[in-house]
């Protein structure tokens, strides 16, 4: 093998590494040996923590990352957010055909369509007078202010499955990125002991338990090391993530310290790039080993935040779930996605919305202030939202799935907090006033991330491909501050 | 002199390259080729808006054809050959005026100064236009006239020449063996196949085990796990609740199919259309069920209209990805913006695949799996068995046909046993509720006239006979009642609430209820909620004292127009004889109105008690009242016939019929099955505007091909078939097939492509490093006949297959991306290959083709998330823990985590490449999951009792098995000392030494000590995550 000596030096090569301005030998050694970091606060902005692929940004970003709050299974935008009293005098009437006639319609196939009346109270809530219904006492009450609220969403899939694969990845067809893949394969992540991208989902116990695929947080056509890693209310927290049985954290790292030097060995020899990036991927893994039981583990907070979001973790419940969402906010983790999978009312949608959101009242309303008292609201972007919203029309005495018009919300990172925008027509049936498509909040999202969603593509089959697709999509400028 | 196609590479390492980060450098070839140099930049910066498109075009300029770029007969071009300044081409994209600059600025994509340059020298030399080299017909070029041993050299070498460079030197001998062991099955090399090539000087050492490989079962395997990705096979349905579907047979089929070394062309034609081919086999209905692996749901409120579009449209997009590397998905909505593909192309396409019989919504699937058309597929052991059981029911059959004596015998008691019935004539009869009752000749009375909600029908009877042991209700079906039947709700049906008697003595005495028992009917409608007796249509519930509560009344909704009757005994026989009256009330008020009885009679008899109804049906009782010399022969043998099938002599014979019966539907139902096609009137195809499942405005169309690419012929003048698709995509003029293949056997064994965008040959694919070379092997494939193995060998045969896949720093910097091949590759297995490495190398891998899918241990509560049902994994257990990692159960979903880590697809749409990560999660894989664990357990148990006494000899011993090499000095000093000091740890704690060694199910043996065991099972997981260990090169 001598005649592979003239190879270059693996300090040399070390420049293919991704995150190339840590030294590999600091790197392995400190944290094999060493304590994790538990410091849980923001990472300052000098480290050179790994980047993302666009460097320099588009423009300079108004939010560092994002907390989707994913309502799965479709919340009812007029038992929520979307005050329609136009609706309520009409309670039992046949709905017009001129609304309905040719639309795309899910169970009420072949049904009569009449109007059921919203069925919670409407009231203005903080100083701006926000109209919010009244199951979300704990939002209207201290974050009103913050909210901004655009009544004016619509979009093309009235199943849950490809809705929710067309709201994170822009198209109802399989295979392409997620909205958190896109970002953290954009702006990296300045997490180094965590993944870019997470996610975690809770399960109330008053909608239809709906299904939610993985592939809402593949990385698609990217690299899949941005896939999104979801964390488990049960279990290994992330999957893998503990020894075996029987070896202890010493032997564990004693193990992958043998791989790396042997790793090391072999690329002296072979001098393949991949294999410095195997190095450090082991490392990182080894981090996450240790970094992630840490978050997981609220012992550090102290009561009055527990008590603020009304847990003490360790659930799984949704309200956990914000508390640990907050915890890797502070941690660097560019996209974290929170689903709660209740919200499909079928039947009973009075009873049911009450109970969903009571389920998620207060986690979202703590988040918020919690992030707020922290000085992490104004660089952190909430979403709150549904694949879709629900029919004006009654199913029983609930409502079906509905694509033409409904409520997402905004707070935050750059969005003017206590509005409204946009509106539906008089039977919160769709979308009229300021429509806004998914691929328009994709768009601003992107643009208060720093990124021009123009610009922002990658070749796949051909194609500049997009978040926002091929069809126009504009940043609503209106709603942001 | 390096030359351009170099740097172009070097940043395209990957084929994902950020635009606002792309580099361009300034050096350009001094001999422009329009489609290397020039088509790619037009592709990308002109095409969207002066392309293909017709919808998108700009001042009707189009640069994607000869004509608009260099004039025709009716307009002049844009570029004058020779002429950069007399050319407007040229005008406008070098301008700064940014009204006239092209692109414009707002377009987002600049040409780059190279690009500019490119363009200028492109013209200056003539501006020589060619067509899209991948839609232009394959090629057989001439082997270039170089020193070279195999053709496959000559294209290699010839080009090397140019830049001055050689091909790298042969591999060492046991990396050769591992990387064709790998390349052609998946598996490692055992030491001894290691120890005898390179025992073997003979010149077709390397020869011999190539050959080996490829009679290998386990070649058949390796193929799969990468058409499998492009036909999207998976074990589960994709959308919504992912329900299981059963298709196991489909991945056999394909790995027979390669094994066996099918034609390919052969090989498309099963799929595309086996149920087309006359009297298809088995095997090619199977082959067939390619058009059925789309995903499917039963998602309740899916518009069925809307899936169907989806499901065909992805039949398209898989049929453009699997065989012609053209990314059709984009003519969905709208004309192709790179390639002459046009949404008129797309939906003539889609009407290929209209006749395949399916569903949009696959209501109730969920729960009854029936996922359209399939077929059973037996095992050789079950057909016999299903034969057995077949002939056993055709035998008992035969007996209970058979009359005998003793059946004769029987027949005659039992038909003098049965009651003789008279038929009552009323005196009087009335209806309370205004309907209108008709005594009819046969002694029966007809309903008509109105129709009220609830009635009751009094009937008198005077003198009746004495001794009446039972009385008899006829209801009679009649012509003029609603659907013919016996009663007059509209189905035919009624029902009878309460039946009373009542008997006078004389014309002075009391009346005097009389008390009903025993109540029978020839037929009794059943419900749903009946468990046990009486049922809730049953004639008891006309006896039960209760005119409405939970049993409303006998009725016989599913026969009503057949002659039904009740019998009612009376407590103690009727008094009868002169004077006697009897009142007999029919009282019918259930709750759904107009559910009255339309034509009855009353019978009685005083045959001996029990007195019950015969449920034989009229036609039998007839003839059991026909004197027997008057029956016809038809009657005697229906009557013998029915006899026998009530016999209790027969008894026997009937309940070994039946369980007989129950096995071979117990069998039945657990045969397996796999989704098949099956052709029915094809339905409509129509262009869909802008993919608009909704408007229904678009054109009808029929199948046709693509109208850029060769037509071929079809076998027939009517309507297109997908037999005339499959012999057209497999034509020899088809330019992309041959190709697309060709160049994916290429990746397969070289780890990039000739062109490395291996799903898009087209104009936004890349222009292939050696477009000669890939002709050549493109048409040596068609020439010999589509032979597969003949390809794989010729290609693994060559000097630039064996050579080393180290690399000296010089070559590295010239050609960083290998695009020259003076070198071979170097990359990471796929999924499946990781865990079939550790399985092979533990010693655990179970080697067995085919059979359904299995489940390796996998995290619990994967699948918390799925739904309709909600399912938990169940580990399988046994030999099923340690299939390869093809045979794992592929839940689209949620794929099985470990393959998922390691970049293996969900198979929810066409995959023709896979990436290749490099992630902490795959660390945690090799580290953590138990799979991984327990092979090395495996394998430390193999250290000990196979690789010698010391544990020099055994880290030497573990190396060869693992990695095909003798351990480096360095090597063996990390690994001693890891082992000496988890060994002292395992001794001093014996607890954690039994955890580590029970991981998994499989047994290792006591003979073994467990702290060794569990130290050398740390080495051996060390060993299992090496970079080296899942690299292949």
């Amino acid at each position: 093998m001598t005649h592979y000596s003239f190879l270059p030096s693996p300090i040399a090569r070390r420049s293919f590494l991704w995150n190339s301005g840590v030294s590999l030998g600091s790197m392995a050694l400190a944290s094999l040996g060493g304590k994790p970091a538990s410091n849980a606060a923001p990472p300052s902005k000098g480290l050179s923590a790994p980047r993302g692929m666009l460097s320099p940004l588009h423009h300079s970003p108004r939010a560092k990352r994002i907390i989707w709050l994913y309502m799965a299974g479709g919340m009812s935008h007029l038992e929520t957010f979307d005050d329609k009293p136009s609706l309520r005098k009409r309670d039992g009437e046949p709905m017009p055909e001129s609304i309905t006639a040719g639309q795309q319609i899910a169970q009420l196939q072949g049904q009569q369509l009449k109007v059921l009346a919203p069925q919670h109270r409407f009231l203005p809530w903080g100083s701006s007078g926000l109209r919010i219904s009244e199951i979300w006492p704990m939002l209207g009450e201290y974050c009103a202010d913050e909210m901004c609220m655009v009544h004016s969403l619509f979009t093309e899939a009235i199943n849950h499955d490809p809705a929710h694969t067309f709201m994170n990845t822009g198209t109802m067809n399989a295979g392409r990125p997620a909205a958190g893949s896109w970002l953290w394969y954009g702006l990296g992540s300045d997490a180094d002991n965590l993944p870019g991208f997470v996610v975690m989902v809770s399960t109330g116990k008053w909608g239809q338990k709906q299904p939610i695929a993985a592939r809402q947080w593949h990385s698609g056509f990217l690299p899949s090391k941005y896939q999104g890693v979801e964390f488990r209310g049960t279990g290994d927290p992330v999957l893998y993530l503990s020894n075996p049985s029987g070896v202890s954290a010493k032997q564990q790292r004693d193990v992958v310290d043998a791989v790396q030097k042997l790793n090391q060995i072999e690329d002296n020899i072979v001098a393949d790039p991949e294999i410095a990036t195997r190095i450090s991927q082991y490392e990182l893994a080894f981090k996450m080993q240790t970094a992630i039981p840490e978050l997981k583990d609220f012992a550090d907070e102290p009561e009055h935040i527990l008590n603020l979001y009304g847990t003490t973790g360790g659930d799984g419940s949704f309200a956990s779930n914000c508390l640990l969402a907050r915890r890797l906010a502070e941690r660097g983790v560019r996209f974290i996605q929170l689903y709660h999978r209740d919200w499909d009312h079928h039947g009973a949608v009075k009873e049911h919305s009450a109970g969903t959101a009571a389920e998620v009242d207060r986690g979202v309303a703590a988040l918020i202030v919690d992030l707020k008292q922290r000085g992490l609201l104004d660089d952190t972007i909430i979403v709150f939202g549904s694949e879709f919203g629900r029919t004006p029309m009654a199913q029983g005495n609930g409502r079906d799935h509905h694509l033409a018009g409904f409520t997402m919300w905004f707070a935050g990172g750059g969005f003017k907090g206590g509005t409204s925008y946009g509106a539906t027509d008089e039977f919160g049936y769709r979308a009229v006033e300021n429509r806004t498509s998914v691929h328009d909040v994709h768009a601003t999202l992107l643009h208060l991330m720093g990124i021009d969603h123009h610009r922002f593509s990658v070749k796949s089959q051909g194609l500049d491909s997009r978040l926002t697709g091929v069809e126009p999509a504009r940043v609503v400028n209106e709603i942001l501050a | 002199m390096l030359k351009l196609r170099l740097f172009v590479c070097a940043f395209m390492l990957i084929p994902l390259v950020v635009t606002t980060t792309l580099v361009a450098t300034e050096e350009i070839p001094a001999e422009i080729e329009f489609n290397r140099d020039i088509r790619p930049l037009l592709s990308d910066h002109c095409f969207a808006c002066h392309g293909p498109d017709k919808n998108k075009r700009e001042a009707d300029l189009r640069l994607d054809t000869e004509v608009g770029i260099l004039g025709g007969d009716e307009s002049s071009g844009i570029v004058k050959p020779g002429e950069p300044e007399a050319s407007e081409l040229w005008n406008r994209v070098s301008t700064d005026d940014f009204l006239l600059k092209m692109p414009p600025t707002d377009f987002g994509k600049d040409l780059s100064p190279r690009d500019l340059k490119l363009l200028k020298r492109w013209i200056e030399q003539g501006a020589k236009w060619e067509g899209h080299w991948s839609f232009e017909p394959i090629r057989r070029p001439d082997i270039p006239a170089v020193t070279a041993a195999h053709p496959i050299d000559a294209f290699i070498v010839a080009e090397l020449e140019t830049e001055g460079l050689k091909p790298s030197a042969p591999a060492e001998k046991e990396t050769l063996i591992r990387r064709v062991t790998f390349d052609l099955t998946g598996l490692p090399p055992t030491p001894d196949e290691v120890a005898a090539f390179l025992d073997d000087d003979s010149d077709v050492a390397y020869e011999r085990v190539v050959d080996r490989l490829l009679a290998s079962p386990r070649y058949g395997e390796r193929m799969a796990m990468w058409w499998l990705d492009l036909v999207r096979y998976a074990d589960s349905v994709g959308y919504h609740g992912d329900q299981p579907v059963s298709v196991f047979a489909f991945r056999e089929y394909v790995i027979d199919s390669f094994n066996r070394n099918k034609p390919f062309d052969q090989f498309t034609l099963e799929q595309l259309a086996g149920d087309l081919l006359p009297e298809p086999t088995t095997e090619q209905l199977i082959a067939s069920g390619y058009n059925r692996l789309g995903m499917m749901s039963a998602e309740g409120g899916v518009q069925p209209k809307e899936y169907l579009a989806k499901y065909i449209a992805e039949r398209v997009r898989n049929l453009g990805g699997t065989w012609l590397g053209a990314t059709l998905g984009c003519c969905e909505c709208h004309d192709h913006k790179y390639d002459p593909f046009t949404m008129k192309d797309f939906y003539s396409l889609e009407a290929f695949f209209a006749d395949i019989e399916e569903h949009g919504l696959y209501s109730g699937a969920h729960a009854t799996g029936a996922w359209g058309p399939q077929i059973k597929l037996p095992s050789a052991a079950q057909q016999q068995e299903l034969a057995r059981l077949q002939q056993e029911i055709a035998d008992a059959t035969t007996t209970l046909k058979t009359p005998t004596p003793e059946l004769d015998q029987a027949q005659n008691e039992w038909e003098s046993s049965f009651p003789r019935w008279t038929p009552l004539t009323p005196a009087t009869f009335s209806a309370a509720n205004g309907s209108q009752l008709t005594l009819q000749d046969d002694a029966s009375l007809l309903a008509s006239g109105p129709r009220p909600d609830t009635e009751t029908y009094t009937v008198v009877i005077e003198n009746p006979p004495a001794g009446v042991s039972a009385i008899r209700l006829d209801v009679l079906p009649d012509e003029s009642l609603p659907a013919k039947g016996a009663g007059r709700a509209d189905g035919g049906n009624f029902v009878l609430s309460e039946f009373a008697v009542n008997v006078s003595a004389s014309g002075e005495s009391p009346t005097e209820s009389v008390t009903l028992q025993n109540a029978s009917a020839s037929y009794e409608q059943p419900h749903p909620e009946d468990k046990g007796t009486p049922g809730k249509f049953s004639a008891t519930a006309s006896i039960d004292g209760d005119k409405d509560g939970a049993t409303p009344g006998w009725a016989i909704q599913e026969k009503v127009t057949e002659p039904q009757h009740a019998v009612f005994e009376p407590v103690n026989d009727l008094a009868g004889g002169e004077g006697v009256t009897w009142t007999i009330t029919l009282n019918q008020n259930y709750s759904s109105a107009g559910h009255l009885i339309g034509r009855f009679r009353i019978q009685t008899t005083s045959a001996a008690r029990p007195v019950e109804a015969f449920i034989g049906g009229a036609a039998i009782e007839t003839i059991v009242f026909t004197p027997s010399g008057q029956r016809t022969t038809e009657q005697v043998e229906a009557l013998a016939a029915y006899y026998r099938s009530v016999s209790p002599l027969l008894d026997p014979v009937r309940a070994h019929l039946a369980q007989v019966e129950k096995a071979r539907n117990d069998l039945d139902q657990a045969l397996p099955t796999t989704l098949i096609t099956k052709s029915v009137e094809p339905r409509m195809v129509r262009i869909l505007p802008r993919g608009n499942w909704m408007d229904d405005k678009g054109d009808p169309l029929a199948p046709a091909f693509p109208g850029i690419l060769p037509q071929g012929e079809s076998t027939s003048s009517s309507r297109m078939t997908r037999v005339d698709l499959a012999n057209w995509i497999t034509s020899a003029e088809n330019p992309l097939t041959a190709r697309v293949f060709a160049n994916r056997m290429w990746k397969l064994f070289f780890g990039a492509g000739l062109s490395r965008r291996i799903d898009d040959l087209g104009a936004q694919g890349e222009w292939p490093s050696h477009p000669q070379l890939l002709d050549y092997l493109a048409g040596r494939f068609i020439d010999s006949g589509w032979n597969v193995k003949q390809l794989v060998k010729e290609i693994v045969m060559s000097r630039a297959y064996r050579q080393t896949s180290l690399v000296d720093p010089t070559l590295r910097e010239l050609d960083p991306a290998n695009r020259l091949l003076a070198r071979q590759g170097r990359f990471r297995f796929d999924a499946e290959t990781v865990r079939d490495n550790a399985l092979a190398v533990s010693g655990l891998l179970v080697e067995e083709v085919g059979g359904p899918s299995v489940k390796p241990y996998q995290p619990p509560g994967y699948w918390a998330y799925l739904n309709f049902p909600a399912r938990e994994w169940q580990n399988s257990s046994g030999a099923e823990l340690y299939r390869r990692g093809l045979y794992t159960h592929w839940q689209r979903q949620y794929l099985h985590p470990s393959l998922l880590a390691f970049d293996a697809p969900s198979r929810e749409e066409c995959t023709a490449e896979r990436s290749r990560s490099n992630t902490p999660l795959q660390s945690l894989v090799l580290l953590n999951d138990p799979s991984y664990v327990e092979a090395s357990r495996a394998f430390a148990e193999s250290i000990i009792r196979q690789g010698g006494t010391s544990t020099h000899e055994r880290l030497d011993w573990a190396f060869h098995r693992a990695l095909s090499r003798s351990i480096r000095p360095q090597e063996r000093e990390v690994l001693e000392e890891l082992f000496a000091s988890h060994l002292s740890e395992y001794q001093a704690d014996q607890e954690s030494a039994k955890q580590l060694i029970s991981v998994g199910n499989h047994q290792d043996s006591d003979e073994v000590d467990a702290a060794e065991l569990a130290a050398w099972t740390n080495v051996a997981r060390t060993i299992f995550n090496l970079h080296e260990f899942i690299t292949r090169n």
